[in-house]
């Protein structure tokens, strides 16, 4: 029972990889941003749209480039159809800012630039984190929010399928 | 041990008659700390001598019977009050009567059957004694010295590679290997893990060695995971047809042999985790299985003609009976 043999640590074999894969663009590429909010709008009826511009090579969404405006309760509207449908621990959402909304405030409450700035930042990683969640890729609540000019809240929800 | 103690009173020391040549093992301890204790092999025979040591010269010590026992036992840590004994032998060394001075005794326990591998874990404990005990009226005196037992095997027959493609679907799809399925203590894990379709934005993968003790029966099975080790082997973002080679060198963590459902009582299995953590710290996992087990080592002159036999007992190969050939040569 003298086994005086060194283990083989040789690395197993494997395919050769294809240069083309190699050097070629990822087959991951998505790109979200969220950018150049606008307060549309007087007085009261004020509210702030963002541009949401996304970019990627991914199959599973139909427009390689697509640009629509959102506001917040969009996305608040995005997030809860994502925690009834899916099986995905939604990340959260900046701040509602309910505060702000109260009148008697010194400053501009939800129109003031800093907190807009904010709010984009916040938007931008939690569209960011969904898009990318392979879970969250099949619904069409997703791909009706970033591909779709408006969004029809009496859509029926649903899987996406390639 | 009363501290008014009035009359005669006694000291126990066990010694094995071995003890000059076999070899001690480093085994842990119910709270962390690590000892060094004699190691034996299954059908090897335990002798030794039991020394009582009168604590006042001149009195005598009056008893019911002097005994020495080998218990192999297993604890749950929840249900302390019962031992679960596999193994119980006992010689009589005195019949009852009187020490009018310190005494020694002899004990052999031949050729005893050791099934199982010592384990100390995290809700169970299996360990092998020898207890020698002065009964008495009142109070017992009792000496326990703990051994410890490896179970060794050798190199299985069939040890299959695993090989599976798994994935999520349009996302991620990968075909991982790894070189057996049946590691020893010392062993090395190759394999490799070749990605065929990554649509999702990878940081980093690493494998994880994970022990799962499970105790209890019925509904009231326990597992308790740890995480034995993490060790990273890519750092960045593959691509496709990419493939990542693994080589995960196992003697250097504390690790078991895998144990099945031991006398009924405990498991202690090992999974291999495969983990793919993405640039959102999602991440994905893929757990397999792994057999451990230990090697004997290489013999040599000093190591019993016993310890052969019992390596015999596993997986029984051509090697085994060449090592008892050469243990016989080695003997004359």
């Amino acid at each position: 029972m003298s086994e005086t043999t060194v283990a083989d640590t040789r690395r197993l074999n494997s395919k050769p990889q294809d240069l083309t894969d190699a050097y070629g663009p990822p087959s991951n590429f998505l790109e979200i941003d969220v950018y150049d909010p606008q307060t549309i709008g007087v007085g009261r009826n004020r509210f702030t749209t963002y541009e949401v511009r996304m970019r990627t090579n991914l199959p599973i969404f139909k427009l390689k480039e697509s640009c629509v405006r959102r506001r917040y309760s969009d996305f608040e509207w995005l997030k809860n159809e994502l925690e009834r449908d899916s099986k995905i621990v939604v990340p959260p959402l900046p701040g509602k800012a309910l505060k702000r909304q109260l009148p008697f405030r010194g400053d501009e409450g939800i129109f003031e630039e800093s907190f807009i700035e904010e709010r984009r930042v916040g938007l931008e990683q939690f569209i960011n984190r969904i898009a990318g969640h392979p879970l969250a890729q099949n619904e069409r609540c997703l791909h009706m929010f970033l591909q779709e000019e408006s969004i029809d809240r009496n859509y029926i929800p649903g899987k996406v399928r390639q | 041990m009363s501290f008014f103690s009035f009359g005669q009173s006694a000291e126990i020391d066990i010694v094995l008659n071995d003890a000059e040549t076999r070899k001690k093992v480093e085994h842990k301890t119910e709270d962390g700390k690590k000892d060094k204790y004699f190691l034996f092999y299954d059908g090897e025979t335990v002798s030794g001598k039991v020394n009582v040591t009168l604590k006042n010269p001149g009195k005598r010590l009056e008893h019911q019977g002097i005994k020495i026992e080998f218990i192999g036992q297993i604890e749950l840590y929840y249900d302390r009050g019962n031992h679960h004994e596999f193994v119980s032998l006992v010689k009589d060394l005195a019949r009852p009567g009187e020490l009018t001075q310190s005494q020694t005794f002899d004990f052999e326990f031949t050729h005893v059957e050791k099934p199982y591998e010592s384990y100390t874990g995290q809700n169970v404990k299996l360990r092998y004694f020898l207890r020698a005990t002065i009964s008495r009226r009142l109070n017992d005196i009792s000496k326990e010295m703990d051994i410890v037992v490896h179970t060794l095997s050798t190199y299985p027959e069939l040890n299959s590679s695993i090989k599976m493609e798994v994935g999520i679907e349009d996302c991620l799809h990968i075909e991982f290997e790894y070189n057996k399925s049946k590691y020893h203590l010392k062993d090395v894990i190759v394999g490799k893990i070749y990605f065929l379709l990554v649509r999702i934005k990878i940081k980093h993968m690493e494998i994880d060695i994970i022990k799962r003790e499970t105790t209890g029966t019925g509904p009231n099975v326990y597992h308790e995971n740890d995480t034995i080790a993490k060790y990273e082997i890519m750092d960045g973002a593959p691509v496709r047809g990419e493939s990542i080679p693994i080589r995960l060198f196992l003697a250097g963590y504390e690790m078991t042999p895998t144990m099945r459902d031991i006398n009924k009582k405990f498991s202690v299995r090992y999974y291999l985790n495969l983990v793919l953590i993405d640039e959102e710290e999602r991440r994905y996992f893929k757990q397999q299985e792994i057999t451990l087990w230990r090697k004997g080592d290489i013999v040599r002159k000093s190591m019993s003609h016993q310890a052969v036999i019992a390596s015999q007992r596993f997986e029984g190969s051509s090697s085994a009976e060449k090592a008892l050939a050469q243990a016989k040569e080695d003997s004359n």
